[in-house]
């Protein structure tokens, strides 16, 4: 029964990947920005993770209280002092200046940690696992699935249920009208921004855990991340959900024929469902073609 | 004789697009209470104008008062706040939201709590039926409702309407007019750019031509023929 | 009509000076005779200098190739891609698999390049249905996909890679001499066939579609021909640079063969010389060989500024050194666009030529 323990195994996978996606999805979705320095922020939130637990001596978890808000900060910060004045340069500045940031981050960190690979102190929960019949299943990795169904579905009543998320929503449908109407856009965007790094970080915090991260892995998850997004369909958070377990199974099945091959598998996933649904197999419309005008409103409600 | 204050006064706009100017030197005022009839041909300037009032354009030089203050460096919704809203050209309305919703993100920086949801639900009965239905699900004339819904529920004291009648069949755009007559009766100030000449003089007290962004004719409405404002604006003849 | 004549408040119209429009200037001339020189020059350097002046200069004209081929992809046509490193990969392993079955590894760099082209097709089927960040990310994909293909490839050497053969035959200097006239050759057909290219309509259309896709279809331009001849030349491109590299380390594998770090140079030098102008590039490629230079004993930091200076000059100066320049003093050395000449002043003033 191998193969119902590795879908499984795959499917609590895919919410980690969901979880590392839903921020790069939120930006773009509402700020038509690809964050491209994304997963370094992630790795970033690893290593702020292994700053704090090694300081107070505490598993990582134990620092979340701090992390989190920091890394929302952050995200604010990026927001109003490099994304807000990249949108005004044009299409291509976002991508150029997120680029240059990716750059920027992965060599400091080497610069300030060494390309040493690190893990997080996962605490007791890193080691634990529960039986289901024959499947195994570690707590870790069902924490890390739960947390991303918790967030994801947190994320979707914020939008479509409070007055934030119409003003989200709103502006990610049409910017001018948006403001014109009176909400004002900055904070939006900022708040926005900063969910995005936050929960970034908190899929950084699960990846140090479960595996090893180095000042490169960044643009690993960049790439894990961008996929999800695309498989599931640009503008639908659910849909990322979807695209991440499609690759979670995808990875851990074709790892049990052959580990070399697992990552790659994903990649050719990816790269078929941009041959045949290149707007994601999640949403209504199909957006052949350009992927330009889905905000995050169209895949809600 | 002391005139009121007017509630708009605008003052000498010049405005650019990059190289292009689109407004040369407009300037005109609009009484507490009243309604001005935008008029002119495409491209004349009408929606400029009407959204550097709105605070979506930056003028290069002139000036916008409003109730009094110098409002031509503040944003949209600090406008909005002062009780300016527009309907923007082409309804641009938020597609993926409902129609609650869009009335909802409408009042974000509203004035005032003059109009809520019941009163404007009360005004428009044809959108009610609608409001959890999704914007882009509206037929012409609903969305329009919807966009003016959506203006109202800012409780502005200055409505500008952009071109509400375009597309609509003529019995939708004269339950749209009859329900302007009304917003004026309960003391809203209009200004309605409106492609159809006779609507807008019969709704409206006084008249604005513009040509190719500047004001050819400003006039009461009373006091115009149809023919003089044709001529105006075509650019026939001498102002 | 009608109207004009109605409008008695206009002043009449003067009447029409004619204005000279034209392509060049001498200017123009000046600097493409000097480069004619110079290229003389850089021929002739194995024989007068030798060894020490080639391997920086080869560094140097590599940085020009790369960079004028990624100006054409993102600076005239707005496919931002970060996946260059793709094709340089695979015109190294190319390289390889030429010089593998007997044929001369100099020859092979045309094949790499053919090869590196071929390769580019099926892709760009995929990766041009995106655009913006979306395409720089699927690029990115692409290349980390070539990389594990070459990882998993035993006739290639897999993780560990491969030694190129075909080379014992030639002396060191001789070897060296030659690598240097391929890079040359490379590197002024790059900047060549580039500046030909965009002086064609295809530039017009090229930065149409760069800068409004949908208005540039409207206008008719075949927009999906148009990237997809600026991406394919830019993959053939790099297939050449790739095959280059791996005659002078003499050795193929993967984490060198499809490093990221071409896609951030491409990038730093394009923008701190200046997106869609010709001598751009060129600027870039010197700051970035200086820099390289001076700093690479740094390390890590070294990148760090890198990067920092392309956030920097995408905020502040977004149309680079040459780009300032070209403004602010009117310099324009290699014109792609239209010099709109007026009698009266009787200098020149740039049309509306900029982006």
């Amino acid at each position: 029964m191998t193969w119902v323990n590795a879908v499984i195994q795959g499917l609590l996978l895919g919410g980690l990947y969901a979880l590392i996606a839903c921020g790069l999805s939120l930006t773009f979705g509402v700020m038509r920005i690809v964050n491209l320095a994304h997963g370094d922020l992630a790795v970033c939130g690893a290593y702020l993770g292994l700053v704090l637990s090694s300081a107070a001596g505490v598993p990582v978890w134990y620092t979340l209280p701090l992390l989190l808000p920091a890394a929302f900060a952050a995200g604010v910060g990026l927001e109003v002092l490099l994304f807000g004045r990249a949108l005004r340069h044009g299409v291509l500045a976002p991508v150029l200046v997120t680029f240059g940031l990716s750059v920027m981050i992965e060599n400091l960190l080497q610069v300030a940690a060494t390309a040493d690979p690190r893990g997080l102190n996962g605490g007791a929960l890193a080691l634990g696992s529960f039986h289901l019949g024959s499947i195994t299943v570690s707590w870790l990795f069902l924490t890390t699935f739960l947390t991303a169904c918790v967030v994801l579905a947190g994320l979707q009543l914020a939008l479509s249920r409070t007055s934030w998320g119409r003003k989200v929503r709103a502006t990610s449908d049409d910017l001018d009208t948006a403001r014109l109407v009176g909400i004002k856009v900055r904070p939006v965007f900022a708040s926005v921004a900063g969910i995005a790094i936050g929960t970034a970080a908190l899929a950084g915090v699960f990846i140090g855990t479960i595996g090893t991260f180095d000042p490169l892995t960044g643009t690993n998850i960049l790439i894990f991340a961008f996929e999800a997004v695309v498989i599931g369909g640009i503008g639908s958070l659910w849909g990322t959900l979807a695209g991440g377990v499609i690759m979670g199974v995808t990875q851990v099945v074709v790892g049990e024929i052959n580990q070399a091959y697992a990552v790659l598998a994903v990649n050719l996933v990816f790269l078929a469902v941009l041959t045949v649904r290149p707007g994601g197999l999640f949403t209504s419309h199909q957006t052949a073609g350009e992927i330009r005008g889905a905000g995050i409103g169209g895949a809600l409600g | 004789m002391s005139e009121p204050e007017a509630l708009l006064d605008v003052t000498d706009l010049d405005v650019f697009y990059g190289d292009f100017q689109a407004l040369f030197g407009v300037s005109m005022a609009v009484a507490q209470g009243g309604a001005t009839a935008l008029v002119g041909a495409n491209g004349a300037g009408k929606t400029t104008l009407l959204r550097t009032i709105a605070g979506a354009q930056a003028p290069t030089s002139g000036m916008v008062r409003y109730a009094g203050s110098d409002v031509t460096a503040a944003p949209p919704h600090q406008r909005i706040s002062r009780g300016i809203a527009l309907v923007p050209e082409g309804r641009k309305l938020f597609g993926s939201l409902t129609v609650e919703e869009n009335i909802q993100v409408g009042a974000a920086a509203a004035a005032s709590d003059a109009w809520p949801l019941e009163r404007i639900y009360a005004t428009f009965p044809m959108i009610a039926r609608r409001r959890r239905q999704r914007a882009s699900t509206l037929s012409g004339g609903e969305q329009q409702a919807v966009a003016i819904a959506r203006a109202l529920a800012a409780a502005p004291s200055l409505l500008l309407l952009d071109e509400i009648s375009l597309g609509l069949a003529p019995l939708v755009v004269g339950e749209l007019y009859e329900t302007l007559s009304a917003l004026r009766a309960a003391g809203a100030t209009l200004v309605v750019v409106e492609q159809d000449l006779r609507r807008a003089m019969d709704a409206c007290d006084d008249l604005v031509c513009l040509l190719e962004g500047r004001v050819a004719l400003a006039a009461p409405v009373a006091s115009v023929s149809r023919d003089e404002v044709i001529a105006a604006y075509f650019g026939e003849g001498s102002p | 009509m009608r109207r004009e004549e109605a409008i008695g408040s206009r002043d009449a119209e003067p009447s029409v000076t004619p204005v000279a429009v034209s392509r060049w200037s001498r200017t123009a001339s000046a600097f493409t005779g000097a480069c004619v020189v110079a290229v003389a020059i850089g021929v002739a350097v194995p024989y007068v200098i030798g060894g020490p002046a080639e391997q920086p200069l080869i560094t140097l004209l590599t940085f020009i190739a790369v960079a004028t081929l990624w100006n054409l992809l993102a600076g005239f046509s707005g496919l931002t891609s970060f996946g260059q490193q793709a094709y340089i990969g695979v015109g190294a392993y190319a390289l390889y698999l030429v010089a593998e079955h007997g044929i001369n590894p100099f020859g092979g760099i045309i094949a790499a390049a053919a090869v590196a082209a071929v390769v580019a097709l099926p892709v760009s089927a995929l990766v041009l249905r995106l655009t913006g960040g979306y395409f720089a990310v699927a690029t990115l994909v692409v290349a980390a996909t070539f990389q594990i293909i070459a990882t998993l490839s035993p006739s290639v050497g897999g993780t560990t890679g491969v030694a190129v053969p075909g080379l014992a035959g030639y002396s060191d200097v001789l070897r060296e001499a030659l690598t240097y006239w391929a890079t040359l050759v490379v590197a002024v057909s790059s900047v060549a066939g580039v500046y030909l290219l965009v002086r064609r309509t295809f530039g017009l259309d090229a930065r149409a579609v760069g800068s409004d896709p949908v208005g540039a279809a409207a206008s008719g331009v075949r927009v999906g021909r148009i990237r997809l001849l600026a991406y394919l030349v830019a993959a053939g491109g790099a297939g050449a640079v790739g095959a280059l590299i791996a005659l002078q380390t003499l050795y193929v594998e993967p984490t060198s063969a499809f490093s990221i770090q071409y896609s951030v140079d491409m990038l730093f030098m394009v923008l701190i010389g200046g997106m869609a102008t010709i001598e751009g590039p060129i600027v870039g490629a010197l700051v970035l060989f200086a820099l390289q230079e001076t700093l690479s004993a740094y390390g890590a930091w070294y990148l760090v500024i890198v990067g920092g200076l392309a956030v920097v000059t995408t905020l502040v100066a977004p149309r680079g050194l040459w780009g300032l320049a070209s403004e602010r003093f009117g310099w324009s050395l290699l014109p792609v666009g239209y010099l709109v000449r007026q009698p009266r002043t009787g200098t020149g003033r740039r049309g509306h030529d900029r982006e």
